[in-house]
């Protein structure tokens, strides 16, 4: 009886010490934090995709608590999203400019040749590994899939040429596809871009032509035709974003493929009426192009 | 097999499929044109030299070495420069190119060069002596030759291993190369045991090319410190860190080079480039190459100008209808051939050929790791290769590198040839070594 007592007290001794030591320890161990944080956290998506360019959505809302971001910088909320969080923080909502990622190349299997066979792992990273994944083009896109793999939005898919299509209203510009396309193809862009080069071949006239029908040949046009906004480097046009203002129509109209097109609002992709000619003659199905959910020919 | 030969531990023994072993060596028809790919060795491109529509003779300078990590390069054919541009090259990228015309007037053999005394140079003019002769591993890695021969600062090397294993099946070039050119290796031995310091070389040749260490112990001096070294047939033994364990039983550390080991290897018919080019002051224009496999006519090793294309060489080797695949290289180590239009570069050590009958075709099914663990028994370099496929089919590269070590994988495939659920090992190796190196060039 006695050691049960002296056993049971031993406990109950040892555990008020240790409970003591461990109310001491909360006390003057305390670090401070903003409970906003928390509150902030909770009314971003937690979609921690990275595309605000911070760490993920804690690091965002520490960023939003400490003043050094405005909440519209997170792509992925809703406005009212965005709205409820600056009204929660008392800030201004800031101005978010919608961007997507796009993809610079519109070879998909009916235009672009293969010329080997790739057999193994379905991945574009695998078969770029294999003598650069067996396509004619050796800058375009192998179509197994990473990106849409990679894509946390759900916002790429593969058309029924094995040629991603991104879904401008999904697609919050996180990166992802960026960091995976072994071809790089990918670029983050927003959205009133209109002039879009969809072409990232070095290859040159003949060569280019005979990998894909829609490969950018080099011949410069779109940049005669608008020499102040578009210059050639490495055989490709360069848009310069910083005049978009400048940018017209009329850039697209001579080019004989197509490598260059125009972005209209709504997932809409205008070619020049000699691409479109060229792409019907190559049996180039509607659907392959891209981003589009429509295609027409420039009126003008 | 004689079971008490020196060898490694782990590793595997695929059929060895030798066939073309006793096929001389001969040279092929000369081809109209050659594409000098200026990226053919590990490091930095050769700068052209060259402007186009200039003449050039065989053998001439047309790249200069881009670094001290690089060689130069020399024309292969007499000819006119047609162009100086990008062309595909092995791994199907563009990667910058001189394009030659061949002269057909012009005397095909007829080479410049400019003997010089090469007793008369100290090592630093003898390793200076070896860059300019283009000379790189011949053995299919291509890392340049000088740079292994150039002692680390505070290393010594007491052994020079010549590397005659070729463990790899169907390749029989270094075969050849040892029983027709052994004087010609002793010579490059000489030099790369004056270059290094090393007071002993080691020839090292599996015990299944009994002809080649035969021809290489007749062709040894007497009192010549080179010893000649059998060792046991087994896949990867002609590899770097392989022949350390055998040879030296040292272990050269995990990431570090064979100069930690006390060791400088070099393969029997870099060696042999080496002994007849450097006297002669001329540069690397050509080499031997197998061409094999059930999907080719004319089977052999053949002596080869660099920058022929493919479709040259298979033109001339006939490919038979049901040929499926094309790898450069051997079977384990080899990468598939995506176009004929890529050039035959320094580090092609054979073309295999393969019928439909002699792969699997189609789609592998891959079936989940029932982690028997023959891939941790075969690993030649004591790696987990099941713990890393797992961990690379869930995109986990930083963990590969940082806690199991995908950096002392050599790629020689031993684990995704043993492997009974088909699983790609090896690509997936590849894939989070290309992965963690464009993350690293990114940040």
């Amino acid at each position: 009886m006695t050691g049960l007592l002296i056993a049971g007290g031993v406990m109950l001794a040892l555990g008020l010490l240790l409970s003591g030591l461990l109310a001491l320890a909360n006390r003057k161990l305390y670090v401070y934090e903003d409970p906003r944080i928390d509150a902030v956290e909770e009314l971003l998506p937690s979609a921690n995709c990275g595309a605000c360019g911070f760490a993920g959505c804690r690091a965002f809302a520490e960023a939003l608590v400490a003043g050094n971001a405005q909440p519209a910088r997170c792509t992925v909320s809703t406005p009212d999203g965005v709205s409820a969080i600056a009204s929660f923080l008392g800030v201004e909502a800031g101005e978010g400019v919608k961007r997507v990622a796009r993809l610079a190349c519109t070879g998909g299997d009916d235009i672009a040749r293969r010329f080997a066979h790739y057999e193994g792992r379905e991945s574009c990273r695998a078969a770029a590994l294999v003598a650069g994944g067996g396509k004619a083009c050796t800058y375009g896109c192998l179509g197994y899939g990473d990106c849409a793999r990679a894509c946390p939005f759900d916002a790429i898919r593969l058309n029924k040429n094995h040629l991603p299509v991104v879904d401008e209203v999904k697609c919050t510009a996180c990166g992802n596809c960026v960091a995976e396309c072994p071809k790089h193809l990918y670029s983050i862009h927003p959205l009133d871009h209109r002039l879009f080069v969809a072409c990232s071949t070095q290859m040159r006239g003949k060569d280019a032509k005979e990998a894909c029908k829609a490969a950018c040949i080099g011949c410069g046009m779109c940049a005669r035709t608008l020499p102040e906004v578009i210059t050639m480097n490495q055989n490709l046009p360069v848009v310069d974003y910083t005049k978009n203002d400048l940018a017209t129509q009329d850039a697209i109209q001579r080019c004989p493929t197509g490598a260059i097109c125009w972005l209209e609002r709504g997932g809409l992709v205008v070619y020049g009426a000699k691409a479109l000619e060229a792409r019907a003659a190559a049996g180039a199905s509607e659907q392959q192009t891209q981003p589009a959910t429509k295609v027409e020919a420039a009126t003008s | 097999m004689n079971s008490s030969a020196k060898t490694f531990r782990h590793g595997v023994h695929p059929p060895e499929c030798k066939a073309t072993a006793d096929a001389a060596v001969t040279r092929i028809p000369w081809p109209d044109e050659v594409v000098v790919l200026l990226s053919q060795h590990t490091g930095a491109p050769a700068k052209a030299t060259v402007v186009k529509k200039q003449q050039v003779v065989r053998g001439e300078v047309i790249a200069e070495a881009g670094g001290f990590v690089s060689v130069p390069m020399h024309a292969p054919v007499t000819g006119t420069v047609s162009a100086v541009d990008l062309a595909l090259n092995p791994r199907g990228e563009l990667a910058p190119a001189i394009m030659i015309k061949r002269d057909p007037d012009a005397d095909p053999e007829a080479v410049h060069g400019s003997p010089r005394d090469v007793d008369g140079l100290s090592a630093e003019e003898l390793i200076k002596a070896v860059q300019d002769t283009g000379v790189v591993g011949l053995g299919g890695a291509a890392f340049p030759t000088h740079v292994k021969m150039k002692v680390p600062e505070g290393k010594k090397i007491d052994t020079v291993v010549v590397n005659g294993c070729e463990c790899e099946p169907y390749l029989t070039t270094d075969y050849r190369v040892m029983v027709e050119q052994a004087d010609k290796i002793i010579a490059g031995i000489r030099i790369a045991l004056r270059a290094t310091g090393a007071p002993q070389a080691v020839i090292a040749v599996e015990n299944n090319k009994p002809a080649a260490i035969e021809a290489m112990m007749r062709a040894v001096p007497a009192g010549a410190p080179i010893s000649v070294c059998s060792l046991a047939t087994k896949y990867p033994q002609g590899a770097e860190k392989m022949l350390s364990t055998a040879i030296l039983n040292r272990e050269v550390p995990s990431g570090g080079l064979p100069s930690d080991a006390g060791m400088a290897c070099f393969n029997v018919a870099t060696l042999a480039q080496l002994g007849e080019l450097l006297p002669a002051g001329r540069g690397l224009i050509e080499r031997v190459i197998t061409i094999t496999g059930g999907g080719v006519e004319r089977p052999g090793n053949y002596l080869m100008p660099l920058g022929a294309p493919l479709r040259h060489v298979m033109e001339f080797a006939g490919i038979r209808p049901d040929a499926r695949k094309i790898i450069n290289g051997g079977p384990m180590m080899g990468a598939s051939v995506a176009s004929l239009d890529v050039p035959l570069t320094k580090g092609t050590t054979g073309l295999l050929v393969l019928r439909d009958d002699e792969i699997r075709t189609g789609r592998l099914e891959v079936y989940p790791c029932i982690r028997c663990a023959r891939c941790v028994d075969a690993c030649p370099v004591f790696l987990n290769p099941s713990a890393l496929g797992l961990l690379g089919r869930k995109a986990r590269y930083e963990d590969m590198a940082e806690q199991y070590h995908l950096y002392d994988c050599i790629e020689c495939g031993c684990c995704s040839y043993v492997c009974p659920s088909n699983i790609p090992l090896v690509q997936y190796f590849r894939i989070a070594k290309a992965m963690l190196r464009e993350r690293s060039a990114s940040k």
